[in-house]
């Protein structure tokens, strides 16, 4: 018997292999990485030498990279840290991209060509300002290598060698706030304002940064916005009333002003001029609400309006063509098309490129553009315009034609739902799956030549092709296994993508109209992204829906946007602009005779509000109303509450959909000694196969599965912060696992002296968890399994067989089940960004969890190493079962990194979606790259792996067809010979 | 503090000695913090001397506590964070390739400039403020030659294995096979019966 269970055990672990490993080869067979940037924020060109023509630029997502003129890939890339926000790029030198970051204290030098970074120098400061960065063009030769830096109230010169700081000034004294720098042979003027009414300039000797003149001129009013530098001695600023135009003039030092009303510039004034940040010279850009006003300076301070532009236009920075002649691009728009003209400030009749572009009208307007000049043969000056759009991709337009563009919105992801694709309808052949039967064992004959290892390095490509570029993957329909999918994600943009599975193509994108700036929304944010409706019994010609939640601005009390979106075709079908809030979207388990999902959407008054707001609805609500239960947690005062439905709303307007909740119960956590930090529940649609846990004793454990769990981290609340700012006898972390129907309180542990930040994850009866443990100073992962003690008496087989077993009762939050929790600690190397884990269609399969590092690595962790049965010397029936010997630390196998030799540069969430296929799951990883694999925690033990070669197979059965025939002879013959005998 | 007597004073230096050789390079001690400098060190081929640039590796990031802070290395692998408080920190390194081991580094508050780091894998304390990899890492499972053994052991060859078995070798037992044991046997083997499942189940086995 023993015998037989040693071998079953045996046989199973020879299956399941602790690590999820791949072949180099087999790279790109499930798998895609897509790498982006984000919105790009400043932009330099570089292509003036013979050679490589790139664009530097940094982004929103705190990248700086240099890209390829002329197809737009990466060369190379940095993303900085989160906080690292870079405030100004240029190139210094020729040879070094200079940025500064951190508020104007970090400034980093990267080698031009290959990205490595040459210097960092920190410039300290006190005070929080706006930070400059100026790199003198014209200075002498040798003072060419001088770098200004204006950041935290002070200015530094900086060599741009070496990033050494040559001289300082500090204006933290002088309550100034510096906007300009202005560098006229061996003289730095830097000019501000103080109190938004004296404008100060000060003169410094550009070698030592001795302060050589001091002038200061009160306005006899305020002004509104920055000073904006139109030439080497002259400023316009907008005055307080945003009515005059203040121009501001400096001469050897000396200040004057005078000013003019803008409407004597214009007569059709409407809404709030704003002078717009281009550097144009002798030129200044004016935006009023209807208009863009190009208005030129000249020489003896007078204003002249040149130009007036509609809709919405974009101004470039001015570009140096030639010795004194400057150019310009603008943009706006007109009869379904973009309108580019570049223009030379002096010459205004003369256009120097007029063109007319057609761009996709889901990349919404253009938001930046920046200009570069090149000689055409003839002599003659081309342009080329980077453009930056409302989607934040990127896009390159040069005569009059898109070059090339990148989806660079996809690098700040918000949220990710899935939908299936359509069912193969019948009619529609999509059943070329093998072209021939001669192609197919051409391919297979290929692929056994190469696991016999008798390939040529030729049939070597040729197989590598025949995988990657296989068609099965990245069709447009359903497939058997639930490999392909659309993955649907809402960008920061307010643009909805969908990517497919197989290859990571987007296959629609759809910049919302509901998450565009209007009149009545004035910042929009997508928040969330849910599963609305899932035909299954139309799934032939009903196409699934998503809806997208998001607000009209950053805070909790503006209203929300509803957008209901088509998952084949990217239409937006409605969008409501409800009156309340969404401060919580709640998914109920409950769908309509449409299939559409019930949804509950709580506003910030004590309101909930139902969708879809159908009658129907209404009465499915009606039939549930008292089990619903949700819980709020409020994490400045340090409460979780529960909620249930209670009426309809008590309004002056009567609105059915609208209810009244009560508070069921509140868990108060005392503010002196614990401040949440972490909250956990368990995936809604987690399926769990097995509920109860044999033990090596034969013992049984049954499973404490309750969709109502709720993991909350606290921490002390000196220890809320980073790492490095508190000692040990001063942190801990609490955690508690609470029933959120009831408000009881499951399990409670302290860990003393360990701290934050957690990220945890819950499943099926266990929750998992990261921490740093401040004592060892390493991080630490627990986990706590829990246990239903009520059923523990089911175990006797004879309670089974005369029905005396308390199985069939209901699970209810109602009862108080005696439970029991096991739990324990392990060392763990990285700091963690994200946790998830696999889930598998039927929840049979053994469970990874998914850890993304620091390093931006994805590590998958089989379950069973954070077992609480683990001790250090397993009995030999606990080895059988499958038990790893205890160790201190969590192993980390680098082959079981998912991401492999990627990195998911910024990564900030995982999303794991089951396959049909049980022993698979898919993963997403997303940040400022994406990335998608399939993983089979437990092998593929319910299909044929990929490189099974059925010709080796095939090859078996002749052989032993053969075989047969063979014997069959020598059987036959030494029968005769027997019987002659 | 001006220490009472010279004996007092050898014993404080050699204190010194023991532990502040394992430092970090520091500091200018300002009311802001101080300065972590370091440097990685990447061999070319673990366990001999060569070093390579680490710059040329690959994206090569030093991070403080958990993502506090993010600095790149400089072409001779040298980093530096600015402006850290007094306290217990983390540097992680982060590349591609390589198993960095986190390292804990103490910047003391009461001796400004003095710094100590330890490697929290080995809590082996560094005695310069070199970092180098404890592995290299190895993301992909490497195809194993061709070989005879490894068609035997497919799925496959077992099945021709046991063929073979069935064919050649079994006729050769029972030939061997005493045909009065051969009865004995199958008597045995009626009597015995089928194995009845109910042995197997976990509640059985247990009232057993």
């Amino acid at each position: 018997m023993a015998i037989r269970v040693f071998l079953i055990v045996l046989l199973f672990l020879s299956f399941t292999n602790l690590t999820y490993s791949l072949y180099e080869d087999q790279v790109g067979l499930m798998d895609w990485h897509q790498k982006y940037i984000g919105k790009v924020k400043h932009a330099v060109f570089h292509t003036q030498k013979t050679g490589r023509k790139r664009v530097l630029v940094s982004t929103e997502e705190n990248v700086v990279a240099s890209l390829d003129l002329r197809h737009g890939e990466i060369f190379w890339r940095h993303v900085l840290g989160t906080n690292d926000v870079i405030d100004g790029l240029d190139i210094a030198l020729g040879k070094y991209v200079i940025t500064l970051s951190s508020d104007g204290s970090i400034l980093r030098a990267w080698n031009l060509p290959d990205g490595q970074m040459v210097w960092e120098s920190s410039l300290p400061g006190s005070k929080a300002s706006k930070s400059i960065l100026h790199i003198p063009k014209n200075l002498k030769a040798d003072k060419d290598d001088l770098i200004l830096v204006y950041g935290k109230g002070s200015l530094n010169a900086v060599s741009g060698v070496d990033g050494e700081v040559l001289w300082k000034k500090d204006f933290a004294g002088e309550s100034i706030e510096v906007s300009h720098i202005i560098q006229s042979s061996d003289v730095i003027y830097v000019a501000g304002f103080a109190d938004s009414s004296k404008i100060s300039v000060y003169g410094l000797n550009a070698k030592n940064g001795e302060l050589l003149e001091n002038n200061h001129a009160a306005l006899p009013f305020g002004t509104f916005g920055e000073l904006l530098a139109v030439s080497g001695d002259m400023f316009v600023v907008l005055d307080e009333m945003r009515s005059k135009i203040v121009i501001v003039h400096l001469k050897n030092g000396e200040i004057s002003y005078n000013q003019k009303h803008i409407s004597d510039l214009t007569k059709d004034l409407a809404g709030q001029p704003v002078i717009l940040p281009s550097r144009l010279p002798g030129m200044f850009a004016l935006n009023t609400n209807s208009y863009v006003l190009l208005i030129k300076v000249t020489n003896q301070g007078e204003l002249v309006l040149v130009d007036k532009v509609n809709n919405g236009a974009a101004v470039s920075d001015s570009l140096s063509i030639s010795e004194d002649e400057h150019a310009f691009a603008f943009v706006h728009y007109g009869d379904n098309k973009i309108h580019l003209s570049v223009k030379n400030v002096n010459d205004w009749n003369h256009d120097l490129l007029k063109e007319s572009i057609v761009i996709d009208h889901q990349r919404g307007k253009i938001d930046k553009i920046f200009v570069n000049n090149y000689v055409r043969t003839d002599r003659s000056h081309g342009f080329r315009a980077l453009m930056v759009m409302e989607d934040h991709s990127l896009l390159l337009v040069q005569q009059g034609e898109i070059v090339w563009s990148r989806e660079d919105g996809l690098a700040s992801v918000v949220d990710v739902t899935t939908s299936e694709l359509p069912v193969q309808k019948e009619g529609v052949s999509v059943a070329k799956v093998e072209q021939n039967l001669f192609e197919w064992l051409k391919g297979h004959m290929l692929k056994l030549k190469g696991t016999l290892m008798i390939a040529s390095p030729d049939d070597l490509a040729a197989i590598q092709a025949l995988r990657l570029r296989s068609s099965e993957k990245s069709k447009m329909t359903r497939d058997h296994n639930g490999f392909r999918k659309l993955l649907i994600v809402l960008t920061r943009a307010g643009k909805v993508f969908a990517l497919h599975t197989g290859d990571g193509r987007v296959v629609w994108s759809i910049l919302l109209p509901s998450l565009r700036k209007s009149e009545a929304c004035e910042n929009p944010v997508g928040l969330h992204i849910y599963q609305w409706q899932v035909p299954h019994h139309h799934a032939l010609d009903e196409n699934p829906s998503v809806l997208v939640v998001g607000q009209c601005g950053p805070s909790l009390s503006t209203p929300a946007v509803l957008s209901f979106i088509d998952a084949y075709t990217g239409m937006e079908l409605k969008s409501l602009s409800p009156a309340h809030t969404a401060a919580q979207v709640i998914p109920l388990p409950y769908t309509d005779s449409t299939e559409q999902r019930l949804h509950l959407i709580i506003d910030d008054k004590q309101h909930a509000y139902l969708y879809p707001r159908t009658p129907e609805a209404i009465d499915i609500l009606k039939h549930e109303f008292s089990n619903v239960y949700w819980y709020s947690v409020d994490a400045d005062n340090g409460v979780i509450r529960g909620h249930a439905l209670k009426s309809n709303c008590i309004q002056e307007a009567v609105d059915e959909y609208c209810f009244d909740f009560r508070d069921l119960w509140s868990v108060v956590f005392p503010s002196e000694s614990e401040k949440i930090i972490a909250t956990m529940t368990r995936k809604s649609n987690e399926v769990v196969h097995t509920q109860a846990k044999v033990m090596t004793d034969y013992d049984v454990m049954y499973k404490y599965i309750s969709k109502n769990l709720l993991f909350v981290a606290n921490a002390a609340p000196k220890a809320a912060g980073e790492i490095g700012t508190v000692i040990p006898e001063e942190a801990w972390l609490v955690i508690y696992i609470l029933d959120t129907v009831t408000g009881r309180i499951l399990h409670r542990m302290t860990h003393h002296g360990c701290q934050g930040p957690v990220h945890a994850v819950f499943s099926e009866n266990w929750v998992v968890y990261h921490y740093f443990n401040l004592r060892a100073h390493r991080y630490e992962m627990s986990v706590v399994e829990i246990y239903d003690q009520s059923r523990a008496d089911n175990k006797d087989v004879w309670r089974f067989v005369l029905g005396k077993h308390n199985l069939t009762s209901p699970v209810s939050s109602y009862s108080r089940p005696e439970v029991i929790a096991k739990s324990q600690s392990y060392f763990f190397t990285h700091s963690v960004k994200a946790i998830e884990v696999t889930s598998t269609a039927k929840g049979i399969t053994s469970k990874q969890l998914l850890i993304g590092t620091i390093g931006d690595q994805v590590l998958a962790l089989d379950k069973r190493f954070l077992d609480p049965r683990r001790t250090v010397n397993p009995s030999q029936a606990e080895k059988e079962d499958g038990i790893i010997p205890l160790t201190d630390s969590l192993p980390i196998i680098s082959q079981s990194y998912i991401t492999h030799a990627l990195k998911v540069e910024g990564l900030r969430g995982i999303v794991t979606v089951p396959a049909k296929l049980e022993s698979t799951s898919l993963v997403f990883a997303y940040g400022v790259d994406l990335f998608f694999t399939q993983i089979a925690p437990s092998r593929t033990y319910d299909s044929l792996t990929e490189d099974f070669s059925y010709a080796l197979l095939l090859l078996t059965i002749v052989a032993l067809v053969a075989a047969i025939f063979v014997t069959w002879v020598l059987s036959e013959r030494k029968d005769l010979q027997d019987k002659w005998r | 503090m001006q220490p009472k007597s010279p004996l007092l004073l050898l014993l404080l230096l050699s204190l010194q000695l023991f532990i502040c050789f394992a430092f970090a390079q520091s500091t200018t001690g300002s009311a802001e913090g101080y300065t972590i400098y370091g440097r990685v060190k990447i061999p070319s081929n673990l366990g001999t001397k060569d070093y390579i640039i680490p710059g040329k590796v690959s994206n090569v990031k030093v991070i403080l506590n958990g993502g506090q802070r993010v600095t790149f290395l400089r072409p001779d692998g040298y980093f530096s964070f600015h402006n850290v408080p007094a306290g217990t920190h983390l540097i992680e390194v982060a590349a591609l390739g390589y198993f960095f081991s986190p390292v804990r580094v103490d910047v003391s508050a009461r001796n400004p400039g003095k710094i100590q780091a330890a490697l929290t894998e080995s809590r082996r304390g560094l005695t310069e403020f070199v970092l180098e990899p404890l592995k290299e890492e190895q993301y992909y499972e490497i195809r194993e030659p061709f070989s005879i053994m490894s068609i035997v052991k497919s799925p496959m060859g077992l099945m021709v294995g046991f063929m073979l078995i069935v064919v050649f070798l079994m006729p050769k037992l029972m030939e061997n096979m005493d045909p009065e044991e051969m009865r004995r046997a199958q008597e045995e083997m009626r009597n015995q019966g089928v194995p009845s499942l109910a042995s197997m189940l976990p509640g059985a086995a247990r009232s057993n």
